[in-house]
C-alpha cells in the first residue's frame, strides 16, 4: 500500500489527537489543536485527501474509517470549547463581582402638601355625591363677601370677622380678602339658574395670628340648591361625608342649632372624639369635637342673587380644610402648614402617585 | 356668658340635675363651653384685716402693708393696686399651698422688704379669673377665723356661648325661658310690681335727639335714690359675681352688674351729688372728650350717644359710665339708669373706641324693651334690701317702641325646609312656650307676634329653626344625597384638573410642594416684579402686600431650610399672583425653585450645583403634564429682573404670549435671601395655556411608525458663540420634515481648532422614510439640505 495508514495508527493517531484536545488549557490552544487536526492542511484532512490513491474497495472502508476519525475528534473539540468557554466566562463573572448593597444613586422624591391631598379627597367624596368644584377670587367686594351673605354693615357676625381691606375700593367700599369662601356661593348663582351643587375650596384670610390662627388658612364652601333639599339632606350629606372623609362607618355626629347669618336654620356639626394623653382620637369616645358650620341657606341670600325662595331652597356648609387634615392626619400645630419645612413636608406631605380615589381609598 | 347652678334655679324650677341641663342647653343652640366645678379648701386660709398701706421705698407699683390676722401683726408686700387701709382681705399665711399654683407660700423677699404671707386675689384662690385685685371682703368678717366662714362659693359655674342673635340670652332669665320652652322646668318670675315712689326727684331727664335720630335712645327712666349706705357688698353677692369672673366693687356697683347678667338688663348709677343740674341724652359735641370708669380719656365722634349734664358728657350711653360721676363708698345718693340705646349705633361707638362692656355687648345685640320697667324695680328693690334709704319717683323721658309686628307663618314651610311635619298644634304650643304670641288667621297658617326679647325672629324661616331647635335637631332624620346620574361627571373643570396635574407632575420630579402666605414684604414684592397690593391692616409690616409673584417666599423659605441643614432644597407652589387689586386681578401660577446642589455627595454620582437648565427641565414637564405641544414652545434668552441676565429665559407661546419664565436667581437677590450656593427657579403661568378643548371623543391621529431601518448622521457646526443652538436645531429639524425623525444636541465645544468667537454645535439627526429603505444618495441628499439650513439660519460652516 502506497499511502493510508493501517487501522492500528488511525487508532493511534485518534487517541493522540484526543489527548491533544483534552490537553488544550485555553481556547487559543484549542484552536491550534483544531488547526492542527481538522485545518485545511491538519492531519485529519491530509487522510481524507490521500483516500483518492486508494483501490475503490479500500477507499471506502478508510473514508469511512476517517469520516469517524473526524467526526469524534470535531465533537471532542466542541466538548472541549464548551468547556474552556464556560469556565472563561466563570472566570470573568469572578472577576466583574461588585458590591450590591453600595447605596443606589440619588433620585429625591418630592411631595403633595396635606392641603392640597385633603383637598383631593373632599372632591372625591363630594364628587360621588354629584358635586362639582367651583372657584372665586381671593380679592372679593363687599356685596359677595358680606351683603349678599346678608351680613349688614354693623353686623356683630362682620366685625367678628377680622377682615383684612385692601386700599382699593369698588363703589366706595374697601376691597376685601375674603374671609370665607362663601363668595362662591354668591358668584356661582350669580352666574346662572338653579340648581347648584358645588363645593368651592380655597384660600381665606383673616387678620388674626396666634397658637391656632393663621392670617391665611383655607376652606370648603358646600352649596346644594334645588327644589325639596332639606335639613334630612344637610344631615345626610355631611354625615356620609365625615364617614367617608375619615375612613370610619362609625363617627359618632352631632348637629346642634347654631346662627350665621347666611343661614337658617343654622347648625354646626360636632364629631365624636376621645382626648388620651394630649392625643386626639377621632370617631370614637364621649367628646365632640366641631368640625363645620351649616345650614339652610337664608333666603335673604337667594332673594340677593335673584333665586325665588318660594321656590328653590337648600343647604350650604363651610369647613376648615386645614383643621380636617390636622384632625385626620394627626398634624399639631396649624402654623406649621405654611412655614415650608423640608423635614415637615417629607414626614406630613404625600407621595406623588398618591392619588386619592373613592374606588381605590382616599388614604394609604 | 357665665352663670351658676344655683343662680339659674331661681329662674327654673325644675327636677333637672347639671348633665341633664348642660345637654339640653348645647342642643338648644346655646352651645355648653365649660362646667367648673368650684371648691378649694379655704380653712387654712385667714380673714385679715388691713391696718397700714405704705408705698414700697423701691417699687412704686408694690405697697407694704401691715395686716392683723386675728392677734397676729404681719408685714407683707403686696401688688394689688386696690389694697387699701381698712379694708378685710383673705391671709394666706407662709406654708400654705395655693390652689392655683399647688405650691406651699414660701417667706420671700421682695426688692429688699421681707413678706410675711400674702393677701390673695380670685384666681389664686380659684375663685375667680379676676388677677389684679386681691379679694375685699364685707367689713363684718371676723379677722383670724377661716376665709372658709366668710367666702361662700357658688357653684358649678356654667359657661354657655351665646350666638350674635341671642341677645336675650345674655341674661340667666334668658337662659332659663329657653329650659323652661324645652320643657325642663317651669319658669319663675323675680318680683317686678312696682316699688312706690316716695319723693320727687325734682331732676330732669330729655331727649335730646335730632329728628330721625330718636333711635338712638327710645327710652331712659331715672330714678333717684337718697340716704344710701354703700359699701362691700353681702357675702352672697361677692360670692355669685366672684364666681363668674367678675370683682366685687361696691354694693350699687354690684347690684348693677348682677342684674346686667340677672335679666340681661345693663344698668348703670350715677353719684347723684356729683351730676351737676339735669340730665340730657344727646349726641356729643364736636371735640367732646370723656373720662370713662375704666380709667382712660376717650374723644368721642358727634355720632355718638352721650348722657350729660350741666358739665357736659358724664356717660357714654350703652358702653360705660363716666369717672366724674362714678360711686364711692361714700355715696349716699345716685341717680338709677335704665334705658334703651340703638344696637348699632352703640356697636359702632363700641368698635371704634375700642372699648368692650358687658353693657355693649348686650345692647349691640339687642335687650328686651319689655324690661325696662320691670328690670328698674327689681333694681330698685335691691338697693333698698341692701343700701337702705328711700326711692323716688321714676322719671320716664321717651316710651317703650312699638312691639314688633306679627307675620305669618305657613307651617308646611317646616316640613318643607326641615323634613320634619309636626301637629299645628304641637306647633302652636311650642311657639307659644317660647313667648310668642299666635292665632291661626287660616287652614295651616299661624300668625306670630313675636315676644320682646327676640329681635332675632321676623320670618318663616326662623320659625322653622324654633320649632327644629325645640323638636331636637338630633330628631330630623338624615336623608343621603345622590348624584342624578349613574355615573357622574367629572367634577374638575379641565383648568382645575390641569393645576392637579401640575402638582403631582412636580411633585414627581423631586420638588416638595409648600403653602405660602398671598402676603409679602413690598421691598420683596418691589424687587419681584410688582409694586404690590397694599393692605390697609397688614398683620405686620413683612406681609402687607399682595404678591406678584410666588418666588420670594419660597425662596425664602429654601434659606430658612439651608439653615437648618437642609442645603439642597427643591419646593413648588401653585397658587395665586395679583396684578391687581380689582376681584379677578389675579392668576394661576406653578412656581418652583432649587437650591444648592442637585443632590448630595454619592459615591457613583458625583453631585453638581443646580443650574438653569433644572429649572427650564421643571417647567417643561409641567407643561407636558398639561399635554402642551413641546414644539409649539419657544425659548427664548429674555426675562425679569430678578434673574441672572445672563441665564434667564421665557417660554413663548405664539410671538406674545409668555407662558413661563426661568432663570437662575440674580447672585445679588440670592444674597440678600441669605441663599448659599446657587438658586434657580421658575414661573408658570397656568390660566395663560390655552383652554384645554372640550371636544366630544378622545381619538388620537393612528400611529405611522416606519418599518425601515433609521440611519443616523452627525454633524459638528461651526457658529457665532452668541448664536442660540435654538435657532440652529429648528431650522435642522425644518431642512426636511419627511425624512428627519429626530435632532440631538450632544456637544458644545468652544476652543482650539474652532476660532475665536466661534463655538462648535455636534448634532446627530436620525433619518428614516416612511416607504422605503434610505438610499445612500438620498441620505447625502438629505445631509446637503441640513447642512444649507443651517447655514441659511445661523451662517454655520461644516467643521473641517
Amino acid at each position: 500500500m502506497a499511502s493510508g495508514l493501517m487501522d492500528v495508527d488511525v487508532d493511534r493517531l485518534e487517541r493522540a489527537l484526543l489527548a491533544e484536545v483534552a490537553g488544550a488549557a485555553d481556547l487559543q490552544a484549542l484552536e491550534q489543536v483544531r488547526v492542527e487536526a481538522l485545518g485545511r492542511k491538519g492531519r485529519v484532512t491530509g487522510l481524507t485527501r490521500s483516500l483518492a490513491e486508494l483501490e475503490p474497495e479500500a477507499r471506502r472502508a478508510a473514508g469511512q474509517r476517517y469520516n469517524q476519525l473526524k467526526q469524534t475528534v470535531a465533537e471532542a473539540i466542541a466538548a472541549r470549547w464548551r468547556e474552556l468557554q464556560s469556565s472563561a466566562l466563570d472566570a470573568q463573572l469572578i472577576a466583574e463581582r461588585v458590591d450590591v448593597t453600595l447605596p443606589v444613586r440619588p433620585s429625591v422624591e418630592g411631595r403633595i402638601h396635606p392641603v392640597s391631598q385633603v383637598t383631593d379627597e373632599i372632591t372625591a367624596i363630594f364628587a360621588e355625591m354629584g358635586f362639582s368644584v367651583a372657584e372665586g377670587p381671593d380679592v372679593e367686594n363687599d356685596f359677595n363677601n358680606f351683603g349678599a351673605l346678608n351680613i349688614p354693615e354693623e353686623h356683630p357676625a362682620r366685625q367678628m370677622m377680622d377682615t383684612f381691606y385692601l386700599e382699593a375700593e369698588q363703589n366706595g367700599r374697601p376691597l376685601v380678602l375674603r374671609t370665607h369662601t362663601s363668595p362662591v356661593q354668591i358668584r356661582t348663582m350669580l352666574a346662572g339658574p338653579p340648581p347648584y351643587r358645588i363645593i368651592a375650596p380655597g384660600r381665606t384670610y383673616r387678620c388674626d395670628s396666634d397658637m391656632t390662627h393663621t392670617p391665611m388658612f383655607h376652606q370648603v364652601e358646600g352649596l346644594m340648591i334645588d327644589r325639596r333639599t332639606h335639613m334630612g339632606h344637610l344631615k345626610g350629606c355631611l354625615t356620609d361625608f365625615v364617614r367617608a372623609f375619615f375612613e370610619r362607618d362609625d363617627v359618632p355626629v352631632r348637629f346642634r342649632p347654631s346662627y350665621f347669618p347666611f343661614t337658617e336654620p343654622s347648625a354646626e356639626m360636632d364629631i365624636g372624639c376621645r382626648r388620651s394623653a394630649g392625643e386626639l382620637i377621632v370617631g370614637e369616645g364621649d367628646d365632640w369635637l366641631e368640625i363645620l358650620g351649616c345650614g339652610m341657606v337664608h333666603p335673604n341670600v337667594l332673594r340677593a342673587v335673584a333665586v325665588d325662595p318660594e321656590v328653590w331652597q337648600g343647604f350650604a356648609f363651610g369647613m376648615g380644610i386645614d383643621r380636617v387634615a390636622m384632625l385626620k392626619y394627626g398634624i399639631p400645630d396649624l402654623r406649621t402648614f405654611f412655614e415650608p419645612d423640608l423635614r415637615w413636608l417629607r414626614h406630613y406631605g404625600f407621595p406623588a402617585l398618591d392619588v386619592p380615589t373613592t374606588y381605590g381609598g382616599l388614604s394609604r | 356668658m357665665k352663670f351658676t347652678l344655683p343662680w339659674l334655679r331661681e329662674h327654673l324650677e325644675t327636677e333637672a340635675g347639671l348633665e341633664e341641663i348642660v345637654d339640653r342647653l348645647t342642643m338648644l343652640g346655646l352651645e355648653v363651653e365649660a362646667v367648673e366645678t368650684r371648691g378649694a379648701d379655704l380653712s387654712p386660709f385667714k380673714v385679715a384685716l388691713v391696718t397700714e398701706v405704705r408705698r414700697h421705698p423701691d417699687a412704686e407699683r408694690l405697697s407694704l402693708c401691715r395686716v392683723d390676722t386675728g392677734g397676729e401683726l404681719a408685714e407683707v408686700v403686696c401688688g394689688a393696686p386696690n389694697v387699701h387701709a381698712g379694708m378685710k382681705a383673705v391671709f394666706a399665711p407662709v406654708g400654705v399651698v395655693i390652689p392655683a399654683s399647688g405650691e406651699a407660700l414660701r417667706r420671700a423677699r421682695i426688692r429688699g422688704v421681707d413678706s410675711n404671707g400674702m393677701l390673695c386675689s380670685a384666681s389664686e384662690l380659684l375663685l375667680g379669673e379676676d388677677r389684679d385685685g386681691i379679694i375685699e371682703l364685707p367689713v363684718d368678717a371676723p379677722v383670724g377665723r377661716p376665709a372658709s366662714e366668710v367666702i361662700r362659693l357658688e357653684g358649678p359655674v356654667i359657661e354657655v356661648a351665646i350666638t350674635a342673635n341671642r341677645g336675650d340670652c345674655f341674661g340667666v332669665l334668658g337662659i332659663a325661658r329657653e329650659l323652661a320652652a324645652a320643657g325642663l322646668g317651669r319658669l319663675k318670675h323675680r318680683d317686678f310690681r312696682p316699688v312706690p315712689g316716695e319723693f320727687e326727684a325734682g331732676l330732669a331727664i330729655t331727649l335730646d335727639f335730632p329728628p330721625g335720630a330718636e333711635a338712638a335712645c327710645p327710652l331712659f327712666v331715672g330714678r333717684v335714690f337718697r340716704g344710701l349706705r354703700n359699701g362691700p357688698s353681702p357675702a352672697w353677692l361677692q360670692a355669685r359675681l366672684t364666681a363668674i369672673g367678675l370683682r366685687p366693687i361696691s354694693t350699687l356697683v354690684d347690684i348693677t352688674n348682677l342684674v346686667t347678667f340677672d335679666l340681661g338688663r345693663p344698668l348703670h348709677v350715677f353719684d347723684a351729688g356729683r351730676v351737676r343740674g339735669d340730665l340730657s341724652l344727646r349726641f356729643a359735641r364736636p371735640g367732646e372728650a370723656l373720662a370713662a370708669l375704666d380709667g382712660k380719656t376717650y374723644r368721642l365722634d358727634p355720632d355718638m350717644t352721650v348722657i350729660a349734664d350741666a358739665s357736659g358728657a358724664i356717660s357714654l350711653g350703652g358702653i360705660m359710665g363716666g369717672e366724674s360721676t362714678g360711686c364711692t363708698a361714700e355715696t349716699t345718693e345716685v341717680v338709677l339708669e335704665v334705658a334703651l340705646f340703638d344696637p348699632l349705633r352703640t356697636a359702632s361707638t363700641g368698635r371704634r373706641l375700642g372699648i368692650e362692656s358687658d353693657a355693649r355687648t348686650r345692647f349691640e345685640r339687642g335687650v328686651d324693651p319689655g324690661m325696662v320697667l320691670p328690670g328698674m324695680e327689681y333694681a330698685t328693690r335691691l338697693i333698698q334690701g341692701l343700701c337702705g334709704g328711700s326711692a323716688g319717683r321714676p322719671i320716664v323721658a321717651g316710651s317703650v317702641p312699638p312691639a314688633r309686628p306679627p307675620f305669618r307663618f305657613r307651617m308646611q314651610q317646616l316640613e318643607r325646609l326641615s323634613g320634619i311635619a309636626l301637629h299645628g298644634a304641637v306647633i302652636e304650643q311650642h311657639m307659644r312656650s317660647l313667648g310668642f304670641g299666635a292665632e291661626w288667621v287660616e287652614d295651616g297658617v299661624l300668625q306670630l307676634w313675636p315676644p320682646s326679647w327676640r329681635h332675632d325672629v321676623t320670618m318663616e324661616a326662623d320659625v322653622v329653626e324654633e320649632l327644629v331647635r325645640l323638636h331636637g335637631y338630633d330628631r330630623v332624620p338624615p336623608m343621603p344625597v345622590r348624584r342624578t346620574e349613574a355615573i357622574g361627571h367629572p367634577a374638575l373643570s379641565p383648568e382645575q384638573r390641569q393645576r392637579a396635574s401640575v402638582r403631582r407632575a412636580l411633585a414627581a420630579r423631586g420638588l416638595a410642594e409648600a403653602v405660602t402666605w398671598s402676603f409679602v414684604e413690598p421691598e420683596l414684592a418691589r424687587r419681584f416684579g410688582g409694586q404690590g397690593i397694599r393692605l390697609r391692616n397688614p398683620i405686620n409690616a413683612e406681609l402687607s402686600v399682595l404678591r406678584p409673584s410666588l418666588l420670594p417666599h419660597l425662596l425664602s423659605a429654601a434659606a430658612r431650610n439651608q439653615s437648618r441643614g437642609q442645603a439642597n432644597a427643591g419646593l413648588f407652589e401653585v397658587g395665586p399672583r395679583f396684578f391687581g387689586a380689582e376681584p379677578g386681578e389675579q392668576e394661576v401660577v406653578a412656581a418652583g425653585i432649587r437650591v444648592g446642589q442637585n443632590h448630595g455627595r454619592h459615591w457613583a454620582e458625583p453631585p453638581r450645583p443646580v443650574d438653569v437648565f433644572d429649572a427650564r427641565a421643571d417647567a417643561l414637564a409641567l407643561l407636558a403634564s398639561c399635554k402642551l405641544n413641546a414644539d409649539a414652545v419657544r425659548v427664548i434668552a429674555d426675562g425679569p429682573g430678578h434673574y441672572h441676565p445672563g441665564r434667564r429665559g421665557r417660554l413663548m407661546l405664539g410671538p406674545q404670549t409668555i407662558l413661563a419664565e426661568f432663570g437662575e436667581l440674580h447672585p445679588a437677590i440670592a444674597r440678600d435671601l441669605d441663599i448659599t450656593g446657587r438658586a434657580v427657579g421658575f414661573e408658570v403661568f397656568l390660566d395663560r395655556l390655552p383652554r384645554p378643548k372640550a371636544k366630544p371623543g378622545r381619538s388620537r391621529t393612528p400611529l405611522k411608525a416606519s418599518p425601515f431601518p433609521p440611519v443616523d448622521r452627525d454633524f459638528a457646526l461651526v457658529v457665532a458663540a452668541e448664536v442660540a443652538a435654538e435657532s440652529l436645531l429648528s431650522a435642522i429639524r425644518g431642512a426636511d420634515k419627511s425624512l428627519i425623525r429626530e435632532v440631538t444636541l450632544f456637544d458644545v465645544y468652544e476652543g482650539q481648532g474652532v476660532g475665536d468667537g466661534m463655538k462648535s454645535l455636534a448634532v446627530a439627526v436620525r433619518l428614516q422614510a416612511q416607504d422605503h429603505t434610505l438610499t445612500e444618495a438620498e441620505i447625502e441628499a438629505a445631509a446637503k439640505r441640513i447642512v444649507a439650513a443651517a447655514a441659511k439660519a445661523t451662517g454655520a460652516t461644516l467643521r473641517s
